[in-house]
């Protein structure tokens, strides 16, 4: 008897799922137990997408870590550059204009589209409804031509930069963009009802993974994630940033806390987001779209064009008697034409040479001297106009030039101290913290990203179901494994 | 091209295949083998990153993948390519090579993107510096992350390099 209570025991299965699997939105790896098609106990493991970019973010200057933020939430980009922007600002004590603001949350509402679009499109395929994909790929493709009007790119966008946006929208694209406002919320109701009512996504969603209000706030759960479980908590109507304080907006609420009451939030916030678009639009300022801070942010370079403009005939010409032979400029010439031999006065080849400046702003020793219109002179004229005076526009322009390499090259210095700045992505709460030692690079950086922890709530909403709904669990938390790992 | 259905004779469709109407065709097998392999190239739904949303964006509604042959397979095992989508690290590139390994031949890969090309921006310590490392890469698909325009020639480029293989088929090869 004993033996055969032994031959008939069950154990529980060992199931390791993913990261190669279709529905993990990415890297993710579960290990699930499962007693017959429940589920006793989930472990998740992360890691796979780990890039190092805080640590990356620690050797590069303020601007150069910009574009890394991109490649974090990569369905959302966007928000994620008007997250560190902000924070940075915040860490500069510098101000954006009030254009750039507004546009600011008009792109990072567009992105907050493009990103529930998205989850929506797979969190349908993963649960078996495929026609949303497809209509869903339809609109972010729509927003994503919009995002390329801009900046000339659909996903990795950088547009925002600290003090502002990298250049002012045109009046063609706010038409489409309205266009595109009156146009979406007709669509909105063409994919609900698909799956509103469906009785399969009924069966699927509702009393799936429910958490309660408490709970959800104990797990730190942020964003929509929070909000379905009757939380009305929003860094957007908190701790207003950009001009989210000017903007009439509502944060939507589920009662349950399951499933579907976290995909209604998202549904309702994608008509809060396209309110959001068309009062931004309506309510744009004219004026600057970049802080007039020269001390951080970067200079228009028509102050330079006296000496850089492709039009200006220039020669460069080292003076014998001041260069020492370090070779810095040799390296620095794109055409190389600088040659010489070390610890010997350099020469340039005037033949080769494009007027690019880069010798002039490299030497430490001011050794270089600009002959205005001394393109295709000899050397000894060159010398002797060396000689002379230069007039004062030049002479602005090649101070101008040099303050903007250093500024390029060093970054801009942040004051010391640290900071946490808060902003509300499309997935929850994304933090950055920055601890500054004044100098041009971050001593330390921290993101504090939504879908990390909560990709730590996986364990909590699954154990108790079916192995399907782990799929479910996966998709309504909305996980990017990009920004979960950095 | 427009075939005479009356003709008696062989007639020459291109280089090397001739038709006799209505139900002959004398062509190599080559020819025949590379052409149903380059026409239904199927990739594993593999995303590792930034990469993988273009990859979908590019067999969604807009792009349409489907035209090309190309449907996504999640299994590596029904699969005859992967698209390595995406940045590859230390901790992933042994599950990377196991889903290779799991692909029966022939298989081609196609790397896509400048993290799976050569590591990208992301020149780190927990990075590999390009999936060719560890893999035998056929296409390469440079950007970051590419436009689906980009990806769709690099599939292009890799269906005539399909075409252009030899006696790939044989078994004792």
């Amino acid at each position: 008897m004993e033996q055969l209570e032994r031959v008939l025991e069950t154990r529980e299965l060992n199931v390791s799922m993913g990261p190669q699997h279709p529905a993990t939105h990415g890297v993710l790896r579960l290990v699930l137990d499962i007693d017959g098609e429940t589920v006793v106990k989930v472990t998740p493991y992360v890691g796979y997408l780990h890039r190092g970019i805080e640590k990356l973010g620690e050797s590069l200057s303020y601007f150069q870590a910009l574009p890394l933020t991109d490649r974090m939430d990569y369905v959302s980009s966007m928000t994620n550059n008007i997250g560190y922007v902000n924070a940075v600002e915040r860490l500069f004590g510098i101000e954006a204009p009030e254009r750039a603001r507004f546009i600011r949350t008009m792109v990072g509402e567009m992105a907050r589209i493009a990103n529930h679009l998205l989850w929506l499109a797979t969190h349908a395929l993963d649960i078996g409804a495929m026609t949303v994909f497809l209509y869903c790929f339809r609109e972010r493709e729509w927003i994503l031509e919009l995002f390329e009007k801009i900046c000339g790119a659909r996903l990795t966008v950088t547009y925002p930069r600290i003090g502002g946006v990298r250049n002012d929208v045109s009046q063609e694209f706010l038409d489409s963009l309205y266009k595109f406002t009156e146009e979406f919320p007709t669509r909105i109701p063409e994919y609900e009802t698909l799956i509103d009512k469906n009785r399969i996504w009924l069966k699927r969603t509702v009393g799936i993974g429910v958490i309660s209000a408490e709970e959800a706030v104990n797990w730190g759960l942020t964003g929509p994630t929070l909000r379905g479980s009757g939380v009305p908590y929003d860094v957007r109507k908190y701790m207003p940033y950009d001009a989210y304080d000017k903007v009439e907006f509502d944060v939507p609420i589920g009662t349950e806390g399951d499933t579907y009451d976290r995909y209604r939030c998202r549904m309702m916030e994608f008509r809060q987001s396209n309110n959001i678009i068309r009062q931004c639009i309506e309510k744009l300022p004219p004026g600057p779209v970049m802080a007039d801070a020269p001390k951080f942010t970067l200079q228009p370079k028509d102050k330079m064009f006296p000496i850089t403009h492709p039009t200006k005939k220039h020669a460069f010409y080292i003076d014998e008697k001041v260069c020492k032979g370090c070779g810095m400029c040799a390296r620095a010439c794109p055409a190389k034409a600088i040659f010489g031999e070390k610890k010997k006065p350099h020469k340039i080849n005037q033949e080769l040479c494009l007027s690019c400046a880069n010798c002039y702003v490299t030497c430490k020793f001011k050794a270089l001297k600009i002959v205005p219109g001394g393109k295709g002179l000899s050397e000894e004229k060159l010398r002797e106009l060396a000689a002379a005076p230069l007039p004062e526009e030049i002479k602005n322009a090649a101070g101008h030039l040099v303050e903007h390499f250093t500024f390029v090259k060093r970054g801009p210095r942040a004051p010391e101290g640290e900071l946490y700045v808060a902003t509300e992505v499309p997935k929850g709460e994304l933090g950055f913290y920055f601890v500054s030692d004044g100098s041009g690079k971050p001593y330390r950086m921290r993101i504090r990203a939504p879908s990390f922890i909560h990709a730590g709530v996986l364990p909590r909403l699954c154990v108790g179901h079916l192995v399907a709904d782990v799929i479910a669990n996966i998709g309504t938390i909305d996980l990017v494994l990009g920004e979960c790992d950095r | 091209m427009l075939i005479d259905t009356s003709a008696t004779t062989l007639v020459t469709l291109d280089d090397g295949t001739k038709i006799l109407p209505p139900n002959l065709i004398i062509t190599s097998l080559d020819k025949i083998v590379n052409w149903s392999r380059l026409s239904s190239i199927w990739p594993t739904t593999f995303g590792l990153a930034c990469c993988a949303i273009e990859m979908m964006a590019a067999g969604a509604a807009h792009y349409d993948f489907d035209r090309f042959g190309i449907i996504f397979r999640g299994s590596p095992r029904q699969s005859d390519c992967m698209i390595v989508a995406g940045t590859v690290t230390k901790k992933m590139a042994p599950v990377v090579r196991r889903v290779y390994d799991q692909i029966p031949e022939p298989r081609y890969v196609v790397a896509m993107g400048s993290c799976a090309c050569t590591g990208g921006v992301f020149r780190t310590y927990s990075t590999v510096q390009g999936c060719d490392t560890f893999l035998p890469v056929d296409v390469y698909v440079p950007g970051c992350p590419p436009r689906p325009e980009t990806l769709m020639e690099g599939m292009m480029l890799l269906q005539e390099k399909i075409r252009k293989e030899r006696a790939r088929w044989s078994p004792w090869r």
